[in-house]
C-alpha cells in the first residue's frame, strides 16, 4: 500500500468537509461538516505513523485519541450553542446570525 | 497487498460517495446516516492501518454517541425530517464552495504526490491496546488528564449554554 493513497483520500474528505462548511445554511450540518474535516486529520496522523514504524504508530494512535475526545467536546459544546440560538430565533439559518457583520 | 488494496478501495469509494452525500442531501436525517457510513470507513481505514484499538474507539465515540447527538439536535431544532429546500446557501456561494475546495484538493494532490510519491506503508508489528495503553500511561499520562478536564469542562460550559433560565 502506497502512503500517498491514505493521503489522498484524507485530502478529499478534507476538502469535502470544507465544502460543506461553505455551502451549507443549517448550523448542525455545517457541526457535521467539521466531523468530516476532524475524521481526515485522524486519517493523516495514523497512516503518516504507519509509514514511520512500530513506535511512530503507537504515538500517533494516542494523537487520534485526543483528536477523538476533543471532537466529542467540540460536537456537546457546538450543539449547546446551537440549540441556544434555536431558542433565541427559532431557527438554525446560519445566514440569520449576523449581529457581528460589519 | 492485493486484498489490502481492494478493501482499501472499497472503503475509499464508499466514503468518497458518502462523504459527498453528506454536504449535498436535501435532507438533515438522511446526512446523519451518511456521516454513519464515513465513520464506519475511516474506522475501515484504521483496521487496514493495523490499528484495531483507534478503530474500536471510533467507533463507539463517532457512530455511537456523536451521530446520536446530531440527531438530538436535529430533533431538538426542529429542522424538517424530510425533505428541505433552505439548508444550503445559494448557487453562487455554493459554486465559490466547491471552486476553493477543488482548488485546495488539486494543490494538495500535487504537494503530496511530489513528497510521498514512492513512499510505501508496511505494517510489520501491530500495535495492540495493550501497547497504546503502556504509552498512554507511561508517557502521555499529564495530555491524558488535561483531556479530562477538557472533557469536564465542555460538558460543564454545555449545560451552562444550554440551560433554561
Amino acid at each position: 500500500m502506497y502512503l500517498v493513497q491514505f493521503l489522498f483520500l484524507a485530502a478529499f474528505l478534507f476538502c469535502v468537509g470544507m465544502y460543506g462548511v461553505l455551502a451549507r445554511r443549517n448550523a448542525v450540518l455545517v457541526l457535521m461538516s467539521i466531523e468530516l474535516i476532524l475524521n481526515s486529520v485522524n486519517i493523516n496522523l495514523v497512516a503518516l505513523g504507519a509509514w514511520r514504524g512500530f513506535d511512530e504508530l503507537v504515538t500517533a494512535q494516542i494523537f487520534a485519541l485526543f483528536v477523538i475526545a476533543i471532537a466529542a467536546a467540540e460536537v456537546g459544546v457546538g450543539l449547546a450553542i446551537v440549540l441556544l440560538i434555536y431558542r433565541n430565533r427559532a431557527s438554525v439559518d446560519l445566514n440569520e446570525v449576523a449581529e457581528m457583520k460589519g | 497487498m492485493v486484498a489490502q488494496n481492494i478493501v482499501f478501495g472499497i472503503l475509499a469509494a464508499v466514503m468518497g460517495i458518502a462523504a459527498l452525500r453528506v454536504v449535498t442531501v436535501k435532507n438533515v436525517v438522511h446526512a446523519a446516516l451518511y456521516l454513519v457510513l464515513v465513520f464506519a470507513g475511516v474506522a475501515g481505514i484504521f483496521i487496514l492501518l493495523a490499528s484495531e484499538f483507534v478503530a474500536v474507539v471510533q467507533v463507539l465515540v463517532y457512530i455511537g454517541a456523536i451521530v446520536v447527538l446530531f440527531l438530538f439536535g436535529t430533533m431538538l431544532t426542529r429542522a424538517p425530517i424530510g425533505r428541505a429546500d433552505n439548508l444550503d446557501q445559494s448557487g453562487a456561494q455554493r459554486g465559490l464552495g466547491a471552486l476553493v475546495a477543488l482548488g485546495l484538493l488539486g494543490l494538495l494532490a500535487a504537494i503530496l504526490y511530489d513528497a510521498f510519491g514512492e513512499s510505501k506503508v508496511e505494517v510489520t508489528q501491530v500495535a495492540t491496546s495493550g501497547d497504546i495503553a503502556l504509552a498512554l500511561f507511561r508517557d502521555y499520562v499529564i495530555p491524558f488528564e488535561v483531556v479530562s478536564i477538557l472533557l469536564t469542562a465542555a460538558l460543564v460550559g454545555a449545560v451552562v449554554i444550554a440551560r433554561r433560565d
